[in-house]
């Protein structure tokens, strides 16, 4: 390892695992009220930030036709999301239920393509580079460290940014599920579909409201990311290191979605700081590498409940 | 075997029984499609030729995937990079070795099959997603290692490297037209130890695997082993497909269709054909890949009527959406798939005029 590189990779992973985090914790809504995997997310990550991309006004051969500044634009991205979320649940899902779990799975891998290909049709194949964001990319702090690599860490101003619009997500969305009464039903549902019906709670619309916000997480998430590379259809692969994350952290605890994601950017940065040339460029499936260990020593993850199987 | 057949259709003897082929259409059946595809390079034009092609090496790959997730219902989103190990170690074994390609086809076969097994090994612990996400790792690790494991053999970061062209003697398959017929060879060797497989001490075991894990293993079947079992041949199957197309394609690299999308593909051809049925790889992949073109057709014929900056995006888009929407329709309304509803058109015109 080139320990002078170090504390800049903590410091750059910490930062990016909390994004991973918050899109983890998209995935884990939905798991657990409703028991689906979503594995669309990475694909609504891009939707959203393709979708405030658009509404930004940023159109890459010039002809404006909105012209938000980013706030609104990101207001009225989560606004597409929140119904595309309940369409989503209301046309793909909902007659899939009490169907077996390849089905449901094959069912978000479809509607992944699906996604992927409306989304080229509507805003074109090209990377979008000119992304709106509120500060320059290049914009940095620059802390004196004695260890650090020439003495000095250099953090990105945008990715503090990120960081800070990660943490409060999570806040809201904890504090959401834990003291509202939308909240309480979902972890009503999460516990026992019968259940929750019969003193009731109206199950599918608890599904409905757990995909609305699962999509808003995803444009959050969407939106963080595109603001420090921009908004491109590969977004939907480089989120799938959420995957990772959520089984590592468990998959029906929040809190172990953020440890998760914070492990998995950890475990990205700091691998690419090795020596080694051939470690170094294994920073991409470095979440991968994790995942299998996970699934190996302790299939529950960190923070997850084991399961017992009842017949 | 417990095929659904109507009153008054019972076997005479235990060679009837055991039996795949029952009734004289179906030999006629077998012996004419295989006719017309060993025939098409005479009658076909290039793009019949190509596409038979495509359509070959791709149903090895689904029949795999056939057996692990249609028999023993484990979940593998990583086929496409079982093919791709298949397809590297073919072409290694011809270039650097100097065997023949049908001596390399099996040797692909096994390394594909060894891989496998590593990634399986998860399922000692794992089932459902968890599963699935132990084989998702197996599909972004095995590419890139490809790309940047021992750059002198596997072509470095650019990740290609020229597979030779088959030959027996002096006679080259060099062209689809000729390749066609190594296809259809392996394709009836695989359909043929499919079709035996599930009917076997074997494929009973996957089956009771499938349909409920925890009284299989009271029944005495060693869940580790068979699962692992299934993982070995369902990358066995991937292997020979990922050589074929490699010898087919005439090289072999990561950007030649072996990513995640493939593996989506395929697990979506076996859902359209219908899971756990000896038909299903072959209409599903089928309609898959005949979808697949009209979808071309359509995005290129929306891209004449459109504006020129549209062109690219509607070449490209058409075909995940296509394939979305089909694989969402067959969830929703026929997720026992193209073999379910074959069976019922066969009931319904075995009793017609008289619909009861």
């Amino acid at each position: 390892m080139n320990w002078v590189l170090v504390p800049q990779a903590i410091i750059t992973g910490v930062l990016n695992g909390s994004v991973i985090g918050l899109i983890a914790l998209g995935v884990i809504l939905i798991y657990k009220s409703s028991e689906i995997f979503n594995f669309s997310q990475g694909h609504l990550v891009m939707l959203g930030a393709f979708v405030t991309w658009w509404f930004a006004g940023a159109n890459e051969d010039g002809n404006e036709i909105l012209n938000f500044p980013l706030g609104l634009a990101v207001l009225a991205a989560f606004l597409v999301a929140l119904l595309i979320g309940f369409l989503i649940e209301r046309i793909a899902l909902r007659p899939m239920s009490g169907q077996p779990l390849l089905s449901i799975i094959l069912m978000t891998l479809g509607l992944a393509q699906l996604i992927e290909g409306l989304v080229s049709i509507f805003f074109g194949i090209q990377p979008k580079s000119n992304f709106p964001a509120p500060i320059a990319r290049t914009e940095s702090f620059k802390i004196p460290f004695a260890f650090a690599f020439q003495g000095n860490i250099f953090i990105k101003k945008l990715l503090v940014i990120a960081f800070l619009v990660a943490v409060f997500g999570m806040i809201v969305i904890t504090i959401f599920v834990k003291f509202s009464r939308v909240g309480l039903s979902m972890r009503a549902t999460a516990e026992d579909h019968e259940l929750a019906r019969s003193i009731g709670i109206n199950v599918p619309r608890v599904f409905g409201i757990s995909w609305a916000i699962a999509g808003i997480v995803a444009t959050a998430g969407g939106v963080l990311l595109a603001m420090l590379t921009g908004a491109s259809l590969s977004l939907s692969t480089v989120v799938l290191v959420a995957f990772p994350a959520i089984l590592l952290g468990g998959l029906e605890s929040l809190p172990g979605a953020i440890v998760g994601g914070i492990a998995v950017g950890l475990a990205q940065e700091l691998v690419s700081t090795a020596k080694l040339i051939q470690i170094r460029n294994s920073s991409e499936i470095a979440p991968y590498v994790l995942l299998l260990i996970v699934l190996l020593i302790r299939p529950e993850g960190l923070f997850g409940q084991k399961r017992i199987e009842r017949i | 075997m417990a095929v659904m057949r109507p009153a008054g259709d019972y076997d005479r003897s235990y060679q009837e029984d055991k039996s795949y082929i029952r009734k004289p259409w179906q030999w006629v059946v077998l012996i004419a499609s295989i006719g017309v595809v060993a025939t098409c390079p005479y009658w076909g034009t290039p793009y019949i030729i190509t596409t038979v092609n495509r359509i070959g090496y791709t149903i090895i790959a689904v029949q795999g995937l056939n057996i692990l997730t249609g028999y023993t219902g484990q979940i593998s989103l990583g086929q496409a990079a079982f093919m791709l190990v298949g397809g590297y170690v073919s072409t290694l074994v011809v270039t650097h070795l100097g065997l023949s390609m049908f001596l390399a086809l099996p040797i692909a076969a096994v390394g594909a099959g060894i891989v496998g097994l590593i990634f399986g090994l998860p399922s000692l612990r794992v089932k459902g997603f968890y599963l699935a996400m132990a084989t998702l790792a197996a599909q972004f690790i095995i590419p890139w290692l490809t790309k940047h494991a021992f750059p002198e053999f596997l072509g470095g970061t650019e990740g290609r490297i020229a597979t030779p062209v088959p030959q027996i003697g002096s006679f080259l398959f060099n062209e689809p037209a000729r390749f066609i017929y190594i296809t259809l060879g392996v394709l009836i060797v695989t359909t043929f130890i499919a079709a035996n497989i599930t009917r076997t001490r074997l494929g009973r075991a996957f089956i009771a695997i499938r349909d409920n894990d925890l009284a299989a293993e009271l029944l005495g079947v060693n869940l580790f082993g068979y699962k692992l079992r299934a993982f070995f041949i369902a990358a066995m199957y991937a292997g020979l497909a990922g050589a074929l197309k490699a010898h087919y394609q005439r090289a072999i690299g990561t950007e030649f269709g072996y990513s995640l999308t493939e593996s989506i593909v395929l697990l979506g051809m076996l859902v359209v054909g219908g899971l756990g049925t000896n038909i299903g790889p072959f209409l599903g992949t089928t309609f898959i890949i005949v979808m697949q073109d009209v979808s071309n057709v359509v995005g290129s014929s929306f891209a004449g009527i459109m504006p020129p900056e549209m062109t690219a995006r509607l070449l490209t888009s058409f075909r995940p959406i296509f394939f979305g929407l089909i694989l969402m329709f067959f969830l929703i309304f026929e997720p026992r798939g193209l073999a379910h509803r074959w069976q019922l058109f066969k009931a319904a015109w075995r009793l017609r005029p008289f619909s009861h």
